[in-house]
């Protein structure tokens, strides 16, 4: 499994705070599992954004950072704390 | 006080007394206090509301408070931030850093809030009369940020 936190902007939009994913072997980055969801088409295509900041296990990453059955991932538009 | 998120309002001036006090080694204390404008981008703001990611927030400051640790000899640095619903005019953040000479206190308490507004799961939502709105990250802050980047590989 995958479990999956939408925040902020994002949770609104796709009206779900987090989601677990029952996990696939093609994953291999977080990217793969980004084009997972964009693919179930409107309004998931918000994570199209090209600001788009994530997390993996509660430390920010890039989409290319490769990921494992079990991890926490977030998605979210740019910080905007201070 | 090193780390602290909270929903509850503080006093800017509690908190640099705290971190002065029964330290006689501190020759400098710089401070950061940020509040909530009753405008932004032309339109009037009523109430401001924080959200942020409860697991990750703590973990995020306590990195940037790290990494500013090491960079500089300072003697101590906290990061307070605050969540949920504040009102115009109250303390959103207070960064204070404090050392033996005040170089590496200034350029430090700079450094965690560039680091803090491009890294710290915060997100805030402006209130106008005319409904709600996600304030958008803005690239100066992602600039200002890369300064820091920049100035760490030129150390190396």
């Amino acid at each position: 499994m995958l479990n999956v936190q939408f925040l902020a902007r994002y949770r609104e939009v796709l009206n779900c705070e987090s989601e677990q994913l029952a996990w696939q072997e093609n994953w291999q980055s977080i990217d793969d599992v980004r084009q997972f969801l964009i693919a179930r088409g409107e309004p998931w295509t918000v994570l199209s954004d090209p600001r788009m900041m994530c997390a993996r296990n509660q430390d920010v990453c890039s989409l290319q950072e490769s990921l494992q059955a079990g991890d926490e991932l977030a998605f979210f538009p740019m910080v905007t704390g201070g | 006080m090193s780390i602290r998120v909270q929903t509850a309002p503080f006093d800017p001036g509690v908190e640099l007394n705290a971190v002065h006090a029964g330290d006689l080694g501190v020759g400098a204390v710089v401070t950061f206090t940020g509040y909530v404008r009753d405008i932004n981008q032309d339109q009037a703001i009523t109430e401001l509301f924080l959200e942020h990611y409860p697991g990750m927030t703590e973990k995020a400051l306590l990195k940037i408070r790290d990494e500013a640790m090491q960079r500089w000899p300072l003697i101590d640095a906290h990061i307070l931030h605050r969540v949920g619903a504040l009102h115009l005019a109250e303390p959103i953040v207070f960064v204070a850093t404090s050392s033996m000479h005040r170089e590496a206190a200034f350029a430090a308490c700079e450094f965690i809030m560039d680091y803090l507004k491009t890294r710290a799961p915060f997100w805030k939502k402006e209130q106008t009369r005319a409904g709600s709105h996600w304030v958008d990250g803005r690239d100066s802050d992602t600039d200002a940020a890369a300064r820091w980047h920049n100035s760490e590989k030129e150390n190396r």
